[in-house]
């Protein structure tokens, strides 16, 4: 091979061997330009543009105007509910929802397969029914509402009853993104932590929470971003106070029921904002998962 | 310390790979008693507050001419999402798990965006575009064209929120499966429709299925973005979503929770569907959440 080649005594890098990657092959597989400029069609006419004209709209007020809408004391409060509400819900679910990760991959009990399936419930209940069913549950004359107001608990038409239907809403989250990582967890780690000495508690708390970490950390800021974006199952069992129980989605559509587009759209240019850095604090978190693993 | 001991440990010891029994018992109990309280209760006060006075208060909801036109329109709203996000995701898939170009990644993201939108702002900007006095707003009118506060308005929100979940679930699918049999379909002569029809369809069908499912699921139970741009016109405007809230403000509760069974009913049946699919056609499931 050396002696066929003309620059015998060139180093092995040859310059064009090391260009040679970034020549893309051409794919023989058709359908790349009708399909690409398709995609690109419809994501424009669907999602972009109007997106954008919610950033457009709240770029076209004057500065004043746009911190009087955004930055209201009403509007303020409300974000500070749901973005409080969000994150709670978020740490709840992490704690649960890990639990019943751990539980599904690693244990067998009766109707194992029952809590796997309903735990995708909160994805395929319409929120409007998970809001009616929270309410008359935790309302005072409710199920369980009715349970707790003896103790002077109140839940329903309360910020506890936001926190209730926000659990609900971001639960599959976190398990279904931790579930998988505990599914491919080798087991010989374990073992080896365990034969060196590790009790069980210190093998879980040195071994397996390091390493599942990033996605329980992914699927806890799922459900945070789910959550602070939600509407349907909060309205019912909030009771949507201002100042006490009002949701920042709530204040966007109330702003447009009374027609000020402008004023909502300031609101939701916040939560876009909000959005986006979760998106990427997201993206973020699963290169750091996919680099662990 | 001496050589037998961590062998004998890693033979007989009940610390390896395992909790104690009453940690074991105590954790399924917690998990158990987590999803009654958060997951089972809700569907089960559904359907008791629906029958709370017999079936024929909750047939009679049902079969009010409101409810039954909610139901059309919610019927009618699936039919035209899903469908289209659904030839949307095929041809999104193809694009990007079939070839390599530049801007790949942003172009997945951009594609998920809905998913981290709140579904009130998907409605405003909707309003923003085709409203009163959106941009296409005074070029509705001159060719007497409603979309806000009527169906159309409704069908595009629907879009909107369930844009990424069949592309989404056919992205990873179609990467795995890589391109070897459709360049082989192409260089043995065969048409681009016929390389899909004959090679692509036949892998993809069960991932497609999964999400056309949540895709459905999602459609036909959307409430925020819908309730923005719906202007809640009984009759009309009106999907089984909003037709609950209305009724529930109503305070006809078997009323409301009457159309609400029936959303519980299409829940369940989706997750009897996934759970089937993917005990049956596990590699669909790879990307649930």
């Amino acid at each position: 091979m050396v002696a066929l080649a003309p620059h015998a005594g060139s180093p092995p890098r040859h310059p064009s061997a090391a260009r040679r990657p970034l020549f893309r092959r051409r794919s023989a597989v058709p359908g790349f330009a009708l399909t690409l400029g398709t995609t690109i069609l419809i994501l424009s006419l669907v999602v972009l543009i109007p997106v954008s004209a919610v950033v457009i709209r709240a770029a076209g007020m004057t500065p004043e105007a746009f911190a009087a809408a955004a930055f209201s004391r009403r509007a303020l409060h409300a974000y500070y509910l749901s973005f409080g509400a969000s994150f709670l819900a978020a740490m709840v679910n992490g704690v649960f929802g890990a639990l019943t990760a751990w539980a599904l991959v690693r244990y067998s009990f009766p109707g194992k397969a029952l809590v796997n399936a309903i735990v995708d419930l909160p994805f395929a209940l319409p929120t409007a029914v998970a809001g009616v069913s929270l309410a008359i549950l935790y309302a005072p004359t409710g199920w369980v509402g009715g349970f707790l107001a003896p103790f002077g608990i109140k839940v329903a038409y309360n910020p506890t009853g936001v926190l209730i239907a926000l659990i609900f809403i971001g639960l599959p989250f976190v398990v279904r993104t931790l579930e998988p990582v505990l599914r491919d967890l080798p087991i010989d780690v374990e073992e080896a932590a365990a034969t060196l000495g590790a009790g069980r508690f210190d093998t879980i708390r040195r071994v397996i929470v390091p390493a599942i970490l990033p996605a329980w950390l992914t699927g806890f800021a799922l459900a945070f971003a789910r959550a602070v974006g939600e509407y349907g199952s909060v309205i019912f069992i909030a009771g949507n106070m201002p100042f006490k129980s009002e949701i920042a989605p709530l204040l966007i559509a109330q702003e447009l029921e009374q027609f000020d587009s402008a004023a909502a759209s300031a609101i939701a240019v916040v939560m876009l904002g909000v959005a986006f850095l979760m998106l990427l604090l997201i993206n973020g978190l699963q290169a750091w998962a996919r680099r662990k693993t | 310390m001496s050589l037998t001991a961590p062998s004998a440990a890693k033979i007989g010891h009940p610390n390896i790979g395992r909790e104690p029994l009453w940690v074991r018992v105590v954790v399924i109990g917690v998990v158990i008693a987590f999803v009654t309280l958060m997951l089972v209760l809700p569907l089960i006060a559904v359907f008791a507050q629906a029958l709370s006075k017999g079936l024929s208060p909750f047939v009679e909801a049902i079969g009010q001419p409101d409810s039954l036109s909610a139901i059309g329109l919610t019927l009618i709203t699936a039919a035209i999402a899903v469908p289209f996000n659904a030839a949307f995701g095929v041809i999104a898939a193809w694009a990007i798990a079939k070839h390599r170009f530049v801007g790949k990644s942003l172009l997945v993201s951009l594609i998920d965006v809905p998913f981290s939108i709140s579904p009130v702002v998907a409605g405003l900007a909707y309003i923003l575009v085709f409203g009163l006095q959106g941009w296409a707003g005074s070029w509705l009118i001159d060719h007497d064209i409603k979309i806000i506060f009527a169906v159309p308005g409704i069908v595009l929100a629907t879009i909107f929120v369930t844009f990424p979940f069949v592309a989404r679930q056919l992205i990873p699918l179609m990467q795995a499966q890589g391109v070897d049999e459709e360049e082989a379909a192409a260089s043995l002569g065969a048409s681009a429709l016929k390389t899909f029809w004959r090679v692509t369809a036949p892998n993809i069908r069960w991932g497609l299925l999964y999400g056309v499912l949540l895709c459905n699921a999602r459609a036909m139970g959307e409430f925020g973005a819908v309730s923005v741009v719906s202007g809640h016109i009984r009759g009309l405007t009106d999907t089984m979503p909003l037709h609950v809230e209305i009724l529930y403000n109503e305070y006809d509760f078997v009323g409301a929770f009457a159309v609400a069974a029936l959303l519980c009913l299409l829940a369940i049946v989706t997750l009897i569907l996934k759970a089937a699919l993917e005990a049956f056609q596990p590699e669909v499931a790879a990307n649930a959440v």
